[in-house]
């Protein structure tokens, strides 16, 4: 650790010479990464390795996490894949037409990203309530969507929308028109044009925004807790249920199900990472 | 002239897929807004016309309230400090991974979206068990009468965490495309490490830069999950202006709730504005390298 600038090694051979050789940059990187993200990290495993491993299995499979495993990632993927089918549409419909305020309407895509998640859940189950603006269209059919597992799915879906526009929107930029019209004037119908030569290109960064988004809404706590009764085996999902562990002092409860969590992420990164590996080998 | 009518014939059916094609459009324009206007567009009205419905006084009044206030501070604070921490750690980060090869290179690039994939609520939760009063550091902190968790460090540490990646992720791109010709040339010509990255390199980075600043900020004075579960959520003390949306929905004081959020949604709207004129000017750039 003594001499950490490049500069200074250069003359003399020393055993040690290559940790010269790495950069203070490079340093600096490590380190902030270690206190940052690994040493809680381990702090996360260690703890959970006190419980064992009968002791680990038996929270974690729990009726009350079964359920909220459940409800979280069965609601994820289908906000995700909601906003999969509409993502597209949308970044279809900004790419390829020209409509009045079409410039703002394409930079508040990404208000979600920019709103704090408090802020969605509160104007959201407002929104949607049984006296809100479009909760109070349902009420009188007796569909609750607010405080209930929809109210989940809205909040997922709101947080999880600018994803699959955004991964989509870049290729879509990019595709030749003339492959198209060429495939039009082989006979190809609209359809099978739309079928056969615009969608395949576009599966990848499709399936890398519904990855990016179900990743978000497996995660999401603030706008989530705000829209939902957090009932369980009703409404309340996996964050929710960590969030209440630790508001008991139960630390093991919560480390055993916050580390399903974490497993459960990593697994979605993984895939994004091959997702966009498969994308660039198409561009 | 028969031959020309026959051509006309022909030649007019091809009007009417040309109408089709419009409604198609018309339709998936209404579709598509009509989506957005549902999830996005009537939420974020809402919020505007619920802070303002009782006129201004009485949102004045809620803001000029001391817990408001110290939540807004809060905010600040954190964002102050995380921010600049996190921009000087993601120059540093990109400039290792995009100048120098060295081993765990790969893993790192890999690690650095990890805080974007875990669940905010998971993050706050490794903190307290390393920080918190039973967890590793707990008995050394307690003896040095530190306070972490349920404390404005604890909260500065979670926001940190859950911004990590933004800067890095935003001007790594950047400097690898730029490639290492220009400092190359600057370092031939003498320039000492420190000048090349002040003269040739920020100048090359400094929009996808600031993007990434900007980004981080939005969401350091926005993250709610994270510092939620660190702070303890204790009114006047530990609690930033997300804490306190939420908070004062679950009290009822649903007038509260949304004087704070109108502040927020309004710091998401100029984050939206920001952002809309740094990616234009990069676009120029493009173009004006291009030609």
């Amino acid at each position: 650790m003594t001499a950490i600038s490049p500069r200074s090694a250069t003359t003399r051979h020393n055993p040690l010479d290559w940790l010269k050789q790495i950069h203070l940059t490079w340093w600096i990187t490590i380190s902030y990464l270690s206190i940052m993200l690994f040493l809680p990290g381990a702090a996360l495993l260690a703890k959970a390795s006190t419980a064992g491993w009968d002791g680990f299995w038996k929270v974690a499979t729990s009726p009350i996490a079964i359920s909220a495993y459940q409800v979280t990632f069965v609601t994820a993927l289908g906000a995700a894949l909601l906003n999969g089918f509409f993502g597209t549409l949308i970044a279809w419909v900004l790419i390829r037409y020209d409509f009045p305020l079409k410039r703002i309407i394409d930079a508040a895509v990404d208000l979600p990203f920019a709103l704090p998640t408090s802020v969605a859940g509160l104007t959201l189950a407002t929104v949607y309530s049984e006296n809100g603006w479009i909760g109070s269209l349902f009420a009188p059919f007796g569909i609750k969507l607010a405080f209930t597992r929809t109210g989940v799915a809205i909040a997922m879906v709101f947080i999880s929308l600018p994803f699959v526009v955004r991964t989509v929107q870049p290729v879509l930029g990019e595709m030749e028109r003339d492959v198209e019209e060429a495939a039009w004037s082989l006979g190809a119908s609209k359809f099978q044009t739309f079928w056969r030569v615009v969608l395949p290109p576009l599966m990848p960064p499709v399936l890398t925004g519904v990855a990016l988004g179900f990743a978000r809404a497996v995660g999401e706590f603030g706008s989530t807790v705000i829209i939902a009764s957090n009932t369980p085996f009703v409404d309340l999902i996996a964050p929710v249920l960590v969030f209440q562990r630790l508001e008991q002092y139960d630390y093991a409860g919560a480390t055993v199900i916050g580390l399903m969590l974490l497993i459960l992420s990593l697994v979605i990164l993984v895939c994004i990472n091959l997702l966009q590996a498969w994308g660039r080998r198409y561009g | 002239m028969a031959n020309v009518e026959k051509l006309a014939r022909q030649v007019t059916p091809s009007a009417t897929p040309a109408k089709s094609r419009d409604w198609v459009k018309i339709g998936l324009i209404t579709v598509a807004v009509g989506y957005l206007g549902l999830v996005l567009f009537i939420p974020a009205l809402n919020v505007f016309i619920q802070a303002f419905k009782k006129g201004l006084a009485p949102l004045l009044h809620n803001m000029s309230q001391p817990v408001f206030l110290h939540a807004v501070q809060l905010t600040l604070i954190c964002a102050l400090i995380a921010v600049p921490l996190n921009t000087v750690f993601g120059l540093c980060a990109a400039w290792a991974i995009t100048r120098h090869r060295f081993p765990g290179r790969a893993f790192v690039v890999s690690v650095l979206d990890v805080p974007f994939a875990i669940s905010p609520v998971v993050a706050g939760l490794m903190l307290v068990l390393l920080y918190g009063r039973n967890g590793w550091f707990g008995e050394f902190l307690q003896n040095q009468d530190i306070k972490i968790i349920f404390a404005l460090p604890g909260m500065i540490l979670a926001t940190a965490f859950v911004t990590l990646p933004f800067v890095a992720r935003e001007v790594i791109p950047v400097l690898e495309e730029v490639g290492t010709d220009q400092e190359e040339a600057a370092r031939t010509l003498g320039a000492k490490d420190w000048q090349v990255f002040w003269r040739v390199t920020l100048p090359n980075i400094r929009w996808a830069l600031l993007y990434g600043v900007i980004l981080t900020n939005a969401r350091a004075m926005g993250e709610f999950g994270a510092v939620s579960v660190v702070s303890g959520n204790i009114i006047g003390k530990t609690q930033t202006l997300p804490l306190y949306v939420e908070e004062a929905y679950k009290q009822y004081e649903t007038e509260a709730a949304f004087s704070a959020a109108l502040l927020l949604a309004l710091l998401a709207v100029v984050t939206l504005v920001l952002k809309e004129i740094l990616e234009r000017k990069t676009r120029i750039e493009e173009v004006k390298e291009d030609t």
